[in-house]
């Protein structure tokens, strides 16, 4: 039977942080492997259309995660996460960043610091809280217009498609 | 300081977003609205000043009176500024269900 699953999703723009709290049905520490290994994490991080490559995940303090979030037209966006804070089943930390290939951080583009809470609510289901803390206020804005919204809609596709046929 | 005044300004505020819940349900003026909360008028007037700048409220005039309403039309700003965020990650997760019922199910196999 499928338990229709309800999402908490609230941004405090003052406070620049976005909390996300959701319930999922398998035990935590299911749940826990498909945030921390590389080959769950590459099945579903990436949103749709957009796909998970992992370079390398070395989940530990002080360890980094580097992938690639790849579109369908093979446009490659880079980003790394540093971990801290790790507590095995129960939370973890990371400050991510959008970098170039080599995993060299964009300075230009918003940094944010992430902690994501693992509770069992019983032995078969899990419920995951994350706050995800932007520095500045205007980050926010700038993440929702550059990688969430222009990034996964149609229109960005069409405008690639537009800057081909200028090339071609 | 000069603060920015939309409706992002208008919710940050835990009493502003009591005021703006009261007044959804009812329209009221000022002396309604301090009757509900512990503190001054004076204190309850300036919300709806900044609530007013931000565009928010409707605030209509009629002598003394200040009759305050919602305009709720403002606040598709705010779900329209957080909608695409919300999709993508009820997309992310939704493929996390999957990832999860896969794991689940290897392990039965296993078992």
């Amino acid at each position: 039977m499928k338990r229709s699953l309800t999402m908490n999703f609230s941004v405090d723009r003052d406070n620049r942080t976005i909390h996300v709290k959701r319930e999922f049905v398998a035990p935590v520490d299911d749940v826990w492997a498909a945030w921390t290994q590389k080959e769950l994490l590459d099945q579903w991080w990436a949103p749709k259309p957009y796909r998970t490559v992992t370079r390398s995940l070395d989940f530990r303090d002080g360890g980094t995660w580097y992938y690639s979030m790849v579109g369908p037209k093979n446009d490659t966006h880079w980003s790394r996460a540093d971990y801290e804070g790790i507590r095995p089943t129960e939370s973890f930390g990371m400050y991510d960043a959008f970098t170039d290939e080599e995993g060299t951080v964009n300075t230009d583009l918003p940094r944010s610091r992430w902690k994501v809470d693992f509770r069992a609510s019983d032995d078969n289901s899990t419920t995951v809280h994350i706050t995800i803390r932007y520095d500045k206020p205007e980050d926010l804005d700038k993440i929702i217009e550059l990688g969430f919204k222009e990034g996964f809609t149609a229109a960005l596709e069409n405008l690639d498609e537009m800057f081909e046929e200028k090339v071609n | 300081m000069e603060s920015r005044r939309d409706v992002f300004q208008a919710i940050a505020d835990p009493t502003r977003r009591e005021i703006i819940g009261l007044l959804a349900r009812k329209p009221a003026n000022v002396n309604e609205i301090a009757a509900r909360f512990d503190m001054s008028r004076q204190a309850v007037s300036l919300h709806v000043k900044v609530l007013e700048e931000c565009g928010v409220l409707s605030v209509v005039r009629a002598g003394r009176e200040r009759r305050c309403s919602v305009r709720p039309e403002k606040f598709t700003e705010v779900y329209d500024w957080l909608d695409p965020l919300r999709k993508m990650w009820e997309s992310r997760f939704e493929q996390l269900d999957d990832v999860l019922q896969k794991v689940r199910s290897t392990k039965t196999k296993k078992s």
